[in-house]
């Protein structure tokens, strides 16, 4: 017990109020570095057209102090705790929605969070998603990702049969995008998660967002259906914006799980290209 | 080789016809804002004898929640929202003389057809680049459901938005003519 770090969740808001700013005006590095790669393989002239406003746009954001994109995101927040830190303070989950109610207004982000039915705004775009894991060590990782609506609409879970398997998934992928077409904002990135269960299989399906474009997969099995997926996905023509072209995803996170032995669970989360996500370790 | 054309508000039938699916368009005038919870309110208000809170006769519509406009601005970032969530209204506002709809991805059956019979056209701007778009609105006022924050309805005036012509009053579309140009196999 001597061995505990005391951690106040007061610091937990203030960090992810600052990573609400940074996040909402300064486009990942990962993602301006996919941008110029696509530039130098997209063959359709509208496309790199739309990839340079795109470049553009995150450099104007950054030197302006605008957002990236108007869709600030709900904000989805994985907090890994670590097993030897004792929180002090408060509520966690409450100085999570703080720091996110803080961040929002500091940063002039938009507030897009409302009630299902009578579509209220609660105006300070709380409350949002928490994720928390018990991991070992004394830190509290923060991971933010905003998600925004249009690309989150084109989502799915299904249920595939054991028979389905393997050509079941790259069938279930390509059918999203292609019913995704335009909507998302391509150029996307695609989270999917195999196996495990229905609802772990979501949260998979968008933790995968916090790795980095151009970032390999350790497990053989899965960097080979992410590179295999990628280029099915780039193939459809849909292109950048959907005008047409090569460029229709800039990365695919694949993450294989065990699962029920009646069961085939695939969850594939459409990301658009402001593929925004920060991290703070405390 | 597709055009770039400069348009200003209201349009006419004419100036609708003169656009061809993938040409450019660079907007100038004053356009309205308007999204799914303010679609809802006006088509009801409309079907309930009211007056919507702009006239459409001539009208563009931008479907855009912008985000706050930050001290010594007039507007955060301002993109287009995906269009389809709007297809239930569409119908019953280019039937009242609304001639453009800006927004981002596809369009649904009867709101091609509305187009065609009535007259309008569909304009995409580039999603996501919501700052950069931000810098072609030169006012904005909320005129209409203040109660609905980002959803609000605004007068915006614009000047050389750049958008493309998705879908024409001939049939075209862009999206699938984009596509079908750079499909593998």
């Amino acid at each position: 017990m001597s061995d505990l770090r005391v951690i106040d969740v007061g610091q937990i808001s203030r960090e992810l109020a600052r990573l609400c700013g940074e996040a909402g005006l300064i486009l990942p590095d990962d993602v301006s570095r996919a941008f110029a790669s696509a530039m130098q393989s997209e063959p359709s002239p509208v496309g790199r057209e739309v990839l340079q406003v795109l470049i553009d746009n995150a450099r104007l954001a950054a030197e302006e102090r605008l957002p990236i994109c108007q869709d600030c995101g709900l904000a989805v927040v994985f907090v890994d705790v670590g097993q030897d830190v004792h929180l002090v303070g408060g509520d966690l989950a409450e100085a999570v929605n703080a720091g996110v109610r803080q961040g929002y207004q500091e940063h002039y982000l938009r507030k897009s969070v409302c009630h299902p039915f009578s579509r209220a705004n609660t105006g300070d775009n709380t409350p949002c998603v928490v994720h928390t894991r018990i991991v070992p060590g004394d830190k509290v990782r923060l991971s933010l990702l905003p998600k925004g609506g249009g690309s989150e609409n084109m989502s799915r879970v299904l249920l595939l049969t054991p028979a389905q398997g393997l050509e079941g998934v790259k069938k279930a992928v390509l059918e999203a995008v292609l019913h995704a077409g335009p909507n998302p904002c391509p150029p996307i990135i695609l989270g999917v998660a195999v196996g495990g269960t229905f609802d772990d299989a979501a949260v998979r399906a968008k933790r995968v967002f916090l790795r980095h474009l151009g970032s390999q997969n350790p497990d053989p099995e899965a960097a080979a259906l992410e590179a295999e997926l990628l280029a099915m996905v780039n193939d459809t023509g849909i292109g950048p914006a959907g005008l047409g072209g090569g460029t229709t995803c800039l990365g695919v996170f694949v993450d294989i799980a065990p699962c029920h032995i009646a069961s085939l669970p695939v969850a594939i989360n459409v990301q658009c290209h402001a593929a925004r996500h920060k991290e703070a370790v405390l | 080789m597709s055009q770039i054309k400069r348009l200003s508000t209201p349009l006419s039938d004419a100036d609708v016809e003169g656009l061809r699916s993938g040409d450019r368009v660079l907007l100038s005038g004053t356009i309205y804002t308007g999204r799914d919870a303010a679609h809802k309110r006006i088509v009801a208000a409309m079907a309930a004898g009211q007056a919507p809170p702009f006239d459409p006769r001539g009208a563009v519509i931008f479907y855009v929640g912008p985000s706050p406009a930050p001290p010594g601005r007039v507007i955060g970032a301002a993109g287009p929202t995906t269009s389809y969530r709007m297809d239930a209204y569409a119908p019953t506002l280019i039937e009242a003389g609304l001639k453009a709809m800006i927004g981002k991805g596809g369009r649904g059956p009867a709101v091609k057809q509305a187009m065609q019979k009535h007259k309008a056209v569909y304009l995409a701007a580039i999603g996501g680049a919501g700052a950069l778009m931000a810098h072609c609105i030169k006012a904005a006022e909320v005129i209409a459901y203040d109660d609905l924050g980002p959803e609000a309805v605004r007068r915006l005036e614009v000047a050389e938005m750049p958008l493309f012509v998705v879908n024409d009053v001939y049939g075209g579309d862009l999206y699938e003519e984009g596509r079908a140009a750079y499909q593998k196999k």
